[in-house]
């Protein structure tokens, strides 16, 4: 054998631990618990809802480690990321905004609500604002239009809104958010 | 005897063997029902709906490829409903796909263009909105454009299903669909190891190999007294070139393709088959060493780009078994900016190397850093054959009525181990030839080692003995094959010692870059993969030099150039190594 080729070796041990670094206890657990159960693979979607429920959002880097580590194709991994409305592949902000476009919001308005969240926070539907701390999204009957057109902050219903009283809305949820960053 | 099923087609009655699809028993009556996403080769996706067809009973259509035959059916494959559907099937395609025919590279040989005409599609009767993606044009080898797609996904079951790579997937949905790598990342960046599979297998050109052709054309155009342009052609082209004239399958034409390669001003027309009689003394030795130093064995043959690239992102634990030599290509590239260099008393910076493979990844191999020169890429260029094809067309050169010429010298002769290069198993078989006369000090009496000889898609075991040695000897097709052979190996239950692996189909013969085969003929068709490999093994037999080592010219170079297989010279000029690559892939 000549002496050029001897220059490298596996690289699977070292990939392997960056890639559980990237990852929760939990998720890893549950990964190794299943790795050798027969269809394994089928336990994709149960561990990008893991991922997603701990970071938030799915980041290129989180896909690419449950790819590695439950040996699936990197391409089928973010075959099903992309496919499903559910999974979120950007960072979401602090505060999620779920805009409701069901009917009878939509007749109450709805629309210059969204436009007018989206042109103050200068996003549209589906992006979070630069400074990370809303994003925006829409939705279809939260089962209160006795207040439409009504708007969802994080766990909060807001409603009937006008579009002039977004600024003072979202400005509330600023103070809230420079609040909770001043106690911590 | 398996049960038969009787059912009648367009009001013929037929008997067929239980299982049958309704597609292939049309075939036997000899209805040709449009198709588009099928692939013979490849699994049942029924996704296109050209296939359809309508059966008594039912009051929708159903898709021929993916129905089974039943007792007693009764199906009409021509009905006005479904004609119409059809028709709307393909218009509806179209209304989604650009409409740049005339400049398009599949022009011609494009399978939704000649569905189209067949169906008598004459205008556009949709007209929509129509989706539009960036192309990613920016890889060495492999040219995705999405707007071309038609969502049939051969793509992505070639490179899963024959090539084990699954660097392909359909992502988002609906009118956004898009199929790509993971991330849509560029393909270069992905796990994709540029066979060019997906090239062969697109019915539209989504997927295409990245044009060459533009930079010969202007390499050609220089004064010669700038630079002296020099080209090289693989053991497969000549079995495969003729096809895109029209001749027929497997139709050797080296004579014709030196005549039209010298017409269009090329200066000196070398034979790859030179180099690869040079990698079989190379590679022969290497594994006589490995064989009296013990390992590490098996020793795995390192010729086809894909294979390395696949090596070094999915099995980079086995890269110390990979064979160090260059491929032929990468070595009679060098050889040309060196040892003709000198023969010829030029500076290697004023030749222009052009190589014409059937292979989509020597691109990417060209644009490899180990292989250059002083900091210049020892392969300037390389065209596919069907770029080949397509420059002389373009050149209006009429192909068939050419007469014959032969290779120029000094790297223009070669062995019929050289020829063989081209089919799965003939790198074996011309490492046996040299490896049986290195250690019996005598050629084998019966050269044709078909025990060796590869079948397309299919895993080969030999075992051969020499001077009282038993060499356990496999090749493999296709990288899914590869991993199974490199797993038993992996797993202690194989104890080869010697492998030769080819990432397409077929060999080289099949590779990425070969000439679309006629509409109606699928690529890796079994009949198309035989007529390819038998012209080599003709060219072959036909010749009075068989075996590398009996190559004069290979003598001289050793003689006057590079000393012994395996020297100081030769490791520097001939030899490369390998590294781990990332994205790792999944096996």
């Amino acid at each position: 054998m000549s002496a050029c080729c001897a220059c490298t070796t596996d690289n699977w041990a070292e990939l392997e631990r960056g890639y559980r670094a990237m990852l929760p206890e939990p998720v890893l657990a549950f990964i190794d618990e299943n790795r050798n159960r027969p269809h394994s693979e089928s336990m994709l979607i149960a561990t990008l809802h893991m991922v997603q429920a701990h970071f938030g959002h799915l980041g290129p880097g989180h896909l690419e480690a449950v790819a590695q580590l439950m040996q699936i194709p990197l391409a089928k991994v973010t075959g099903a990321a992309t496919f499903y409305h559910y999974f979120r592949l950007q960072p979401r902000g602090k505060y999620l905004i779920n805009v409701c476009l069901g009917t009878a919001c939509y007749v109450k308005g709805a629309e210059k609500v969204a436009q007018k969240l989206s042109d103050e926070l200068g996003i549209h539907f589906g992006e979070t604002s630069k400074d990370g701390i809303f994003s925006l999204e829409s939705t279809r009957c939260v089962g209160t239009c006795g207040l439409a057109p009504v708007v969802m902050i994080g766990d909060e219903v807001h409603g009937p809104l006008t579009p002039g009283q977004v600024p003072a809305l979202l400005e509330s949820y600023l103070a809230r958010a420079a609040e909770e960053l001043v106690q911590s | 005897m398996s049960q038969m099923i009787n059912l009648t087609i367009d009001g013929e009655p037929i008997l067929v063997p239980a299982g049958t699809t309704v597609m292939d028993a049309a075939e036997t009556l000899g209805i040709h029902i449009p198709r588009l996403c099928y692939h013979p080769e490849l699994s049942l996706e029924g996704n296109c709906r050209v296939c359809v067809v309508q059966v008594e009973g039912f009051d929708h259509c159903l898709a021929s490829c993916a129905t089974t035959a039943w007792e007693g059916m009764e199906v009409q494959t021509n009905s006005p409903v479904i004609r119409e559907a059809r028709r709307d099937i393909v218009e509806l395609l179209l209304d989604n796909h650009p409409k740049d025919c005339q400049t398009c590279d599949r022009d011609g040989v494009c399978e939704l263009q000649n569905l189209a005409y067949r169906m008598g599609v004459r205008e556009r009767h949709f007209e929509g909105k129509r989706k539009q993606f960036p192309i990613d044009d920016a890889g060495a080898s492999v040219v995705r454009n999405a707007e071309k797609c038609i969502l049939c996904g051969r793509c992505i079951r070639v490179c899963g299903e024959v090539q084990g790579v699954f660097n392909l997937s359909q992502h988002g949905r609906g009118f956004t669909t898009v199929v790509g790598p993971a991330n849509l990342a560029p393909m270069d960046e992905s796990a994709c190891i540029q066979c060019g599979q997906c090239v062969s297998v697109c019915p539209t050109a989504a997927f295409l190999e990245q044009d060459h052709t533009e930079r010969v054309w202007k390499a050609l155009g220089y004064p010669r007294t700038e630079k002296h342009v020099v080209v090289t052609t693989a053991p497969a082209i000549r079995a495969a070139l003729g096809e895109a004239f029209g001749l027929p399958m497997g139709t050797p034409v080296t004579g014709k393709m030196v005549t039209a390669l010298r017409r269009m001003g090329f200066d000196a027309i070398f034979d790859v088959n030179f180099s690869a009689d040079l990698t079989i003394m190379e590679e022969a030795h290497e594994l006589l060493k490995r064989l009296e130093g013990g390992g590490p064995l098996p020793l795995l043959t390192s010729c086809s780009p894909g294979w390395v690239s696949f090596l070094e992102k999915f099995y980079p634990e086995m890269i110390p078994h990979m064979s160090s030599c260059k491929s032929p290509m990468q070595m009679q590239s060098t050889l040309i900016k060196t040892y003709y260099a000198k023969q010829k008393g030029m500076d290697p910076k004023d030749i222009y190397v052009v190589s014409v493979m059937p292979c989509v990844a020597k691109k990417f191999e060209a644009a490899r850093p180990e292989h250059t020169l002083d900091g210049m890429p020892t392969t300037d260029a390389v065209i596919t054959t069907r770029e080949l094809a397509q420059m002389i067309k373009s050149y209006g050169i009429d192909f068939t009525r050419l007469p014959d010429s032969d290779f120029d010298h000094p790297l223009g002769t070669s062995s019929g181990a050289g020829d063989i290069f081209g089919a799965t198993g003939g790198v074996m078989e011309a490492a046996l030839r040299t490896a049986a006369f290195k250690l019996t000090g005598k050629n084998l009496g019966n050269l044709e080692l078909t025990a060796v000889r590869g079948v397309t898609g299919e895993i080969r075991e030999a075992s051969i003995s020499l001077a009282g040695k038993t060499l356990n000897v496999a090749v493999a097709n296709g990288l899914q094959n590869a991993k199974v052979l490199l797993d038993a190996v992996k797993r202690g239950e194989k104890d080869y010692h010697l492998i030769e692996i080819m990432a397409c189909p077929g060999g080289c013969i099949c590779g990425g870059g070969q000439p679309y085969p006629p509409i109606g003929t699928y690529t890796m068709n079994h009949d198309l993969a035989q007529a390819r490999a038998k012209a080599l093994y003709r060219i072959d037999s036909g010749k009075t030099l068989r075996c590398s080592h009996d190559n004069p010219d290979i003598q001289k170079l050793y003689a006057d150039f590079l000393g012994e297989p395996l020297g100081p010279t030769a490791h520097e000029l001939l030899h490369t190594h390998y590294t781990a690559r990332t994205p790792r892939g999944i096996r």
